[in-house]
């Protein structure tokens, strides 16, 4: 069991309600420190709410939520938390190395650390492989290499903590390993936390930790190899539809 | 081992009894306290200490110059909308003056009105429409979820159409008094200015109905619903004092008619008279209310 206190994430009873729909129920989970979390769902299952909820842009959530020793959404966490959202939120209208110009100048902002800034940019725009294109407009990049230019995004500054919304959605197979080996590198040589959610099962055999969930709730917190172990399956999703199936047998059985 | 199996019972939020809050939302911040009691050890001395090497502050000059440059970009990238922004105010002086051939005196007072009316319009529009851009692309809640003060992204925008307005202003200023002979008596200075500040009030007033536009096409629609009221009541097609009691107590309200009120001080009066003073002060006054309303549509947190 990993111990509490040193969690990057750390959440207890976390709660999100939307309109009158209960979207996380009571979720008990932690992130560990430098390593790669898989959180894995279906469709509309609570995935995007669980990442919103732990960059602070998330409203109604109830219970315990801290992130890097700080209740979620201070303040003082917003320069340390790199999150990409599920579309790519850069400017279309604005060529990717204007996009990160503008960003890295709010990240780190002032005259005297330009020279600072160009270096974050250069490194960022080489980071996703995009150097090629760093001059062409958003707007006239294909979806799989706008949704690199938003993660270009998130990795300015080097944030402690990265959070991706289904970063690989989308993309060639070609594409999905590189940046797969990507946030490896990432983890390993910058010590950063990355939560990265998918829906794709087969990325979760990729990742250090899984948080399984489904319909609000987590099936499970465990390393992929201990799921496939505890189910006698094969693989993680194989692992995951037995861990439904359980579910649903314990709630028919006390109804 | 697992840490969160389904709870045996079926799902639904009564299962939540710890939490005990069920309606009343607490917010995360609370959670410290209990988090404490649960794991005394101190957090990750990784995380605590050394705050990131620029705090966090509410307002920064350099991100609101950074907000506005970025704004600027964008611009550049269509100059379409530039010519349409800057040529469009002028074509209209242009056409009116010669729609009024016969009559200069009646050119000259709707013509000052216009050069106040124009930059509103034009900045409200652009406004509305650039921010809910914001808004739907997912760029706003990127850049809350960031260092970035709403102050410095509202300056922007303002900075950046101000200067836009200024360039549209100017141009159509000395349009109107050069070239289609428009007999200003008091400084044109003082009309730019009015024209400026029109500007802001169009920036404030489009940035909070982008708040309550979810698509460009209302964003559009607000345009009728907000401007043509004022443009009807401000004074443009009968002096106020001639109009219903009710409608010129409506239109003592309605900001449009301190700029156009504003204009026709300069345009009779040699010296900035009190008059003056008072209009662009309640447009000024109207401007900072407004983005001030506009910052608070401006949420962190979203549902």
């Amino acid at each position: 069991m990993m111990n509490y206190s040193e969690a990057a994430v750390r959440a207890r009873g976390l709660t999100v309600r939307r309109a009158d729909r209960t979207v996380l129920r009571g979720l008990d989970f932690a992130v560990p420190p430098g390593r790669i979390t898989g959180l894995l769902g279906p469709s509309g299952c609570g995935k995007s709410t669980l990442m919103r909820a732990v960059v602070g842009t998330q409203a109604k959530v109830t219970g315990t939520l801290d992130v890097l020793g700080r209740p979620a959404g201070h303040a003082a966490l917003r320069a340390r938390i790199g999150y990409v959202t599920q579309a790519p939120s850069v400017y279309d209208d604005l060529t990717v190395r204007q996009n990160l110009d503008y960003f890295a100048a709010v990240l780190d902002p002032g005259r005297a650390r330009r020279s600072a800034r160009r270096d974050a940019v250069v490194r960022a725009i080489a980071d996703v492989d995009l150097t090629p294109h760093a001059d062409a407009l958003a707007g006239r990049l294909s979806g799989g290499q706008r949704s690199r230019v938003s993660l270009a995004v998130a990795l300015l500054g080097a944030p402690e903590l990265l959070v991706l919304d289904e970063p690989t959605v989308g993309l060639d197979p070609v594409l999905r390993r590189d940046l797969w080996e990507l946030f490896h590198r990432i983890a390993a040589e910058r010590g950063t936390t990355i939560l990265v959610s998918s829906h794709v099962m087969d990325e979760a055999e990729r990742c250090h930790r899984l948080l399984l969930m489904r319909e609000g709730e987590l099936l499970a917190d465990d390393t992929p190899d201990a799921l496939r172990a505890r189910t006698h399956t094969e693989t993680v999703e194989a692992a995951f539809l037995h861990l439904v199936d359980e579910a649903a047998a314990l709630q028919g059985s006390t109804r | 081992m697992t840490t969160g199996p389904t709870p045996p019972e079926p799902t639904g939020p009564t299962h939540t009894g710890r939490t005990a809050t069920d309606g009343t939302p607490v917010p995360a911040t609370r959670a410290p306290a209990t988090a404490q009691a649960d794991a005394p050890a101190a957090p990750d001395p990784a995380a605590a200490p050394p705050p990131p090497s620029t705090p966090p502050s509410p307002f920064t000059g350099a991100r609101t110059l950074a907000t506005a440059t970025r704004v600027l970009r964008q611009l550049r990238h269509d100059p379409r909308s530039i010519a349409l922004m800057i040529l469009v105010p002028c074509v209209m002086l242009f056409l009116l003056r010669y729609v009024f051939d016969a009559n200069p005196r009646t050119f000259d007072s709707i013509g000052a009105s216009l050069l106040g009316i124009f930059p509103l319009i034009t900045m409200f529009l652009v406004t509305s429409i650039a921010t809910l851009r914001e808004r739907t692309s997912g760029t706003l809640e990127r850049l809350l979820a960031m260092p970035l003060g709403k102050a410095d992204l509202i300056g922007g925008y303002a900075l950046a159409f101000g200067l836009i307005a200024v360039v549209q202003s100017a141009l159509a200023t000395a349009l109107a008094t050069w070239v289609l002979g428009l007999e200003v008596i008091g400084s044109p200075w003082l009309l730019l200015l009015v024209a400026l500040l029109d500007a802001l009030l169009g920036t404030a007033l489009g940035l909070f109905v982008s708040a309550f536009a979810s698509s460009e096409f209302q964003a559009v629609q607000f345009m009728p619903a907000v401007i043509f009221p004022q443009l009807l009541l401000c004074g443009l097609f009968t002096p106020r004092s001639a109009m219903h009691p009710v409608l010129e107590a409506v239109s003592d309200a309605l900001p449009m008619s301190y700029a156009v009120d504003g204009m026709n001080e300069v345009l009779r009066h040699a010296d900035v008279t009190g008059a003056f003073v008072r209009d662009a002060l309640v447009v000024a006054g109207c401007a900072v209310l407004v983005l001030a309303l506009g910052a608070a549509t401006l949420r962190r947190r979203t549902a």
